[in-house]
């Protein structure tokens, strides 16, 4: 493999690629992100592999093992190309099937196709199940299209592209502002202005000057970076190169969180891959502009996805933040000027460049432009990453993207922003979604993680998790952060276990205050956003608990009680041999009683009472009813009646 | 030298390039209390308790003065309704640590901040990071450090270190503002120093 030494040569070489692919040759293509190798594509793809041999198909047949396609429910996902034919829940036996009746006799097996819940109606085309079709892919829509560690297929979808026109049609000036106008918002956080941010890397005092991908994703539920990471390593590269030059760094780092194996491996390839083809190192394509890249892993510490944290972690020393000002832009990594951005973001940067600000900022509201990855996850039927323009209503990503909640279950919140963003209630759900509205709201965009929550959601115990999460997470160096989480820990833990009493919440608010005031960074700032958005909109949970110790999700456990309704009990022993306490006292017709004193309100009782019979019965806030005497335990079946 | 004018608490007050609000506002005699701030060392911005309000297009944000640049044009206020609850707030949150600290009853009388507030902890130190920073920038020997993270941050001696160096300096003692240095001192004395190497009287 040799050096391409010039644009022109990149041409050339992408011209072979496209000329030497049919694009009506049958192309099976089978997700292989994270989420679908967990539900067996590993398994589907040697399959597929071992089906190709067998029938000889390698030639008029091409496979291909992508990244994520997002819609993580369904997996294994396999889409035949050209007609974007698309099985859903793949396993290795439907394989052989595959090959001869689709790809061999054109024949679609209903059997693998989407279902609509509610019409019952069935989609063969990707573009037809609702996951998809209100979708806008933009940043994510390469992933399907290749397998993230061919240079080829990269080429052949118009990779590099950008980085041609920015290196031979554009000075460092003109890229900057052309992110600039595009008004792209950094997708990590903050959503600060990232042409903005550059500008002032550019023009700050001080060489060498760095870039950096912030890929240490650390929200619960998270992880549009690392798909994309996975699933379009060289897409982050041609970004993160284009910013390079445009601010003239000559060094880069991606700093990735130590459990993205997969996202590692790829991205490592592609480095790679690019180093000995000349789209990293010197000279790239002959434009005589210098850049190499980094990988630094990091070690498992939420805080190091903010940035000066990341930044200090990258020098080797404990990750944790430094009071900004001054930002990295000016005074970053060893003291010098430095852009860092995440994933998303730089992902952002070949289509901003390639189809110019004015296309890019034509999508989106005022404030904020383009699209917007979401992983939608929690109580949803459609659990995946979706890609949608920023204002689009939260209720269509939710009902239909998302699917609703499965279980006929009600909506009560979306949890968005992570651990330190908040609840959005039902009334607010057609807020039209971008960084300022979710501001707005008491939540805020963060990374785009957004965890659905449905009635058996208790909001207490979904404030107390969070903060829980913080706790553990806080680099504990300033007073307001560690110390207010633990009294925050402390006292919503007691309102979940019925200790909760009516000046905790004055201490809460107080504690908010100090937090979100005078804490170092932006974690402890936010720290108190799931207290408040909680209590902002679920204050009536949060009283039922104090003074009526009770929780109205029936969820928290020691407020909640488990009975058995003598009327409905059976007597078919499931919840008695199903009880880890042994606190079900009953014997084969005779009628079960929960001893309340043994019962650890486990609730496991509850779910395996067979759903005919629904004889366990929960309640909060109230005492259970006395058990029936004795003498009227005996069942009487009506057919042994008669 | 060149001259930065600020206004602190409506006084004019002067500072170099490169002082922070803190130490401008000290130059003119007016105190912001303290507590992980040491002149010695690099600021830490840790314990907050030196948070002021500065006026900016018309709002007031609060920042820690001794981390905040000097910077003309600034104005300064370092007493205010809120300024004053979240020092309090604050303090009381220290207080479960270290009820009897002099140092924190003097602050806490100053703010009114309870010292009951929240149920007692069981380690005393506040983290304010005296001991680890003088060791490490004065001293440079790192002979105390911080472990973990979180809620579960604490101080502690490094036994290999300390063994060698700690019996003859001692110097970090009187900073700590809660005397937990000295009881995790006597711990890993007790726990790891090699016999005799002891050598308290």
């Amino acid at each position: 493999m040799t050096l391409i030494d010039s644009s022109v040569e990149l041409e050339e070489l992408r011209g072979r690629i496209v000329s030497e692919r049919d694009p009506d040759t049958p192309c099976i293509t089978v997700c292989s992100g994270t989420g679908c190798l967990a539900s067996g594509a590993r398994e589907v793809i040697a399959a597929f592999s071992h089906e190709i041999e067998a029938h000889e198909l390698k030639v008029e047949l091409d496979f291909r093992a992508t990244g994520c396609h997002g819609f993580c429910e369904k997996g294994p996902i396999v889409v035949i190309d050209p007609d974007e034919i698309c099985y859903l829940q793949v396993t290795p036996d439907d394989v052989p099937e595959i090959i001869t009746k689709t790809i061999k006799g054109n024949e679609v097996i209903e059997r693998l196709l989407y279902v609509d819940q509610n019409t019952g109606e069935k989609a063969v085309h990707e573009s037809d199940i609702p996951f998809y079709k209100y979708q806008k892919r933009m940043v994510f829509a390469a992933n399907r299209r290749i397998d993230p560690k061919s240079f080829e297929d990269y080429l052949a979808i118009g990779g590099y592209q950008a980085l041609i026109k920015a290196f031979f049609e554009m000075t460092p000036e003109q890229v900057v502002s052309e992110v600039k106008d595009a008004n792209l918002r950094g997708r990590g956080g903050g959503g600060f202005p990232a042409g903005k941010k550059w500008e002032i890397a550019r023009s700050a005092p001080g060489e060498p000057k760095y870039v950096i991908v912030n890929c240490d994703e650390g929200d619960p539920g998270a992880y549009m970076d690392r798909s994309l990471m996975e699933g379009n390593p060289y897409g982050v590269l041609e970004g993160l190169t284009i910013g390079a030059y445009a601010i003239g760094s000559h060094e880069g780092y991606v700093y990735i969180r130590q459990e993205y194996p997969l996202a590692l491996e790829n991205l490592r390839a592609a480095i790679e891959e690019a180093e000995k083809r000349g789209l990293l190192g010197t000279d790239i394509l002959g434009s005589g502009f210098d850049f190499q890249v980094k990988v630094h892993r990091g070690a498992g510490a939420f805080v190091c996805g903010e940035e000066t944290a990341l930044i200090i972690s990258l020098e080797g020393e404990v990750g944790e933040p430094k009071p900004r000002p001054p930002y990295p832009a000016v005074n970053g990594l060893w003291g010098k000027p430095t852009i860092i951005n995440n994933v998303e973001t730089w992902a952002n940067v070949p289509l901003i460049i390639n189809k110019g600000a004015a296309a890019f900022a034509s999508i989106g509201t005022e404030g904020s432009k383009g699209t917007k990855i979401f992983s939608l996850v929690g109580k949803i039927a459609n659990t995946g990453l979706v890609e949608v323009p920023m204002g689009i209503n939260l209720r269509d990503v939710i009902y239909k993207i998302g699917g609703g909640i499965p279980g006929g279950k009600k909506f009560k919140a979306v949890q968005t922003g992570g651990p330190s963003g908040g609840c959005i209630p039902e009334e607010r759900l057609d807020l039209e979604v971008d960084f300022d509205e979710l501001t707005k709201a008491g939540s805020m965009m963060g990374s785009g993680g957004m965890i659905v929550m449905d009635e058996e959601t208790c909001m207490v115990d979904v404030a107390r998790y969070f903060v829980d999460f913080l706790t553990d997470e806080s680099c504990g160096k300033c007073v307001p952060c560690r110390e207010g989480l633990r009294q925050m820990q402390r006292i919503l833990t007691d309102i979940t276990e019925g200790k909760g009493k009516e000046s905790d919440i004055e201490v809460l608010q107080e504690l908010a205050e100090t937090a979100r005031e005078a804490s170092l960074c932006a974690l402890g700032k936010t720290a108190p956003n799931p207290f408040l958005s909680t209590f902002r909109y679920f204050r009536d949970e949060y009283e039922a608990h104090i003074k009526e110790k009770r929780c109205p999700a029936l969820s928290c456990k020691k407020l909640v009680s488990y009975f058995i309704e003598p009327e409905k009990c059976k007597a078919c022993l499931i919840c008695l041999k199903e009880c880890p306490a042994g606190a079900i006292d009953g014997a084969k017709k005779t009628i079960h009683i929960i001893d309340q004193e043994k019962c650890d309100a486990c609730g496991i009782c509850f779910e395996v009472c067979p759903s005919r019979f629904e004889a366990v019965m929960r309640v909060s806030g109230e005492p259970v009813p006395p058990p029936i005497p004795e003498e009227q335990r005996m069942v009487i079946r009506k057919s042994k009646q008669q | 030298m060149s001259g930065i004018r600020m206004r602190i608490d409506g006084k004019e007050v002067q500072a170099t390039e490169g002082m922070t609000v803190l130490e401008a506002a000290q130059s003119a005699g007016i105190s912001i209390p303290t507590l992980c701030h040491h002149e010695k060392l690099a600021p830490f911005g840790g314990c907050r308790l030196c948070i002021v309000e500065i006026a900016v297009h018309g709002r007031n944000n609060i920042v820690a003065s001794c981390v905040h640049q000097a910077e003309d044009d600034l104005i300064i206020n370092t007493r205010s309704e809120k300024i004053d609850r979240i020092r309090k707030s604050i303090l009381e949150l220290l207080l479960a640590h270290a009820p009897d600290s002099p140092q924190l009853q003097e602050l806490a009388a100053d703010y009114g901040a309870e010292k009951n507030k929240f149920k007692p902890e069981p380690s005393f130190c506040i983290h304010c990071g005296l001991c680890v920073r003088y060791c490490a920038e004065i001293k440079k020997k790192h002979a105390v450090g911080f472990i973990d993270r979180g809620i579960r941050k604490e101080i502690s001696f490094l036994p290999e270190i300390a063994s060698a160096e700690c019996n003859d300096c001692k110097e970090c003692f009187p900073l700590c503002p809660t005397s937990y240095l000295q009881a995790a001192f006597v711990l890993v004395e007790s726990l790891a120093f090699p016999r005799g190497k002891a050598t308290r009287a």
